[in-house]
């Protein structure tokens, strides 16, 4: 090997030095976090009152979820580098109602947006062809199957119920897509949709990014991502504590348990209208359902907050008819609603 | 030059457009930056993620915000 040719390995190698590094940085404070802090609060000061208690699982949490949330949001944004809306509509134009739903929700799991590009999304795939249908598949899984979710809830309920959320939502993002496809609904689309034209615009040149440049794509992701949501996660995580220190042990088992039918459709209406992602949602209902709170009701309830949200409806507006806005969501409503019952007869 | 920032003025479109007004003020050139929030228009560049960088009519990046060096970098070469 020339010099040449070993600087040149030595300079693309080094990335993955670093990412190692902060690998292993990562997994010593993931297991620091937890002896720490039970060493402090059960060994040294004998704290385990309500107040102890609750100080011990805000900090505890606090710092297993932003670590969690770290990991997770790079890792992905790395994979990511190398989906393409572009390539996801190509591959979904050839598609046909049923299977090509099913495709739509998978590649909408792998490729989250940020609700801000739902509508450029939305025309730039009805436009090239692909059905109204299989676009709401993706419209939906989109942000409701998504890694943080996926791993957050693996976090606090253990890998069932990780996996579980990931099929129903899948499930929903078929089943609500495909409904929405055979209503033929095409006519409450706003009709400029259909009469954009792209202008020819050229894109600049597209190289393949090196890992260096994907790591870099990741460490940005991390940044603006952990940056933006964790006010939203630290306050959850405080509500939570709350909840755990002094509300009483079966308080939701009295009120809101298996038992009560309506628990779950008032935990999705409670859920359309407010808008937060995943991280800020899981840590509130993990209190919620150590204090008893059924879990598909809580299941429910995260769903209809991740996937269905005002802001994201507002938006979607501008493309879709009051008729078609509210089919969609009564559809993909009914969907989550119907996994609440059916988690909570399982589980 | 002729530069546009395409998005529906989500606050990530909003930190392009002053990386781009900051990257032609420090480069010195004669440059419009226009921000386009027309989702028709937007969807006419074939854009399906926001923000997007367009100058001269050509989308340079799109479903992200680059850093300061990135965008200068794109606006210097076609300044030449």
């Amino acid at each position: 090997m020339s010099v040449a040719e070993r600087a040149a390995t030595r300079t693309a190698l080094r990335p993955w030095g670093w990412v190692a590094l902060a690998a292993a940085a990562w997994g010593g404070l993931f297991v620091g976090n937890e002896l720490a802090w039970d060493r402090l609060f059960f060994g040294a000061l004998h704290w385990e009152g309500r107040l102890g208690s609750a100080m011990h699982f805000f900090l505890y949490d606090t710092g297993k979820i932003l670590l969690l949330l770290t990991a997770v949001v790079f890792a992905a944004a790395v994979l990511r580098s190398f989906v393409s809306p572009e390539r996801t509509r190509a591959i979904l134009g050839g598609w046909r109602q049923g299977l090509g739903n099913l495709a739509a929700a998978g590649l909408g799991a792998a490729t989250p947006f940020c609700s801000c590009s739902a509508v450029p999304l939305f025309i730039g795939f009805v436009s090239a062809g692909v059905p109204l249908g299989i676009t709401f598949s993706f419209l939906i899984a989109s942000p409701m199957v998504n890694e943080v979710a996926v791993v957050l809830l693996w976090g606090a309920f253990g890998w069932r119920v990780a996996v579980a959320y990931l099929g129903f939502g899948l499930a929903i993002a078929v089943a609500a897509g495909w409904v929405v496809g055979r209503l033929g609904l095409e006519r409450w689309v706003e009709p400029f949709v259909y009469e954009v034209t792209v202008s020819g615009a050229a894109m600049a040149e597209g190289r393949r990014p090196s890992w260096g440049e994907r790591f870099g794509i990741g460490r940005a992701e991390v940044r603006t991502i952990v940056g933006r949501v964790w006010p939203f996660l630290v306050a959850a995580i405080a509500v939570g504590a709350v909840i755990h220190g002094w509300v009483p042990e079966d308080f939701f088992v009295r009120y809101a348990g298996p038992g009560n039918p309506f628990a779950v459709p008032v935990a999705v209406l409670l859920g359309i209208p407010l808008y937060s992602n995943a991280a800020g949602v899981i840590p509130l209902i993990e209190a919620l359902a150590a204090k008893g709170l059924a879990l598909g009701t809580v299941l429910a309830f995260t769903m209809a907050v991740v996937a269905l949200s005002l802001p994201e409806m507002i938006l979607l507006r501008r493309v879709l008819r009051p008729r078609l806005l509210g089919t969609f969501v009564a559809v993909a409503a009914l969907g989550i609603l119907g996994v609440g019952y059916l988690f909570n007869a399982i589980f | 030059m002729e530069i546009k920032v395409l998005g529906g003025g989500c606050a990530n479109c909003r930190a392009l457009q002053a990386m781009a007004e900051e990257a032609v003020a420090s480069l010195g050139i004669e440059a419009t930056v226009e921000e386009v929030t027309d989702y028709a228009a937007i969807a006419s560049y074939g854009v399906m993620r926001t923000p997007a960088l367009v100058v001269d009519g050509t989308v340079f990046l799109s479903g992200r915000v680059p850093d300061r060096d990135e965008v200068r970098r794109i606006i210097q070469g076609i300044a030449g």
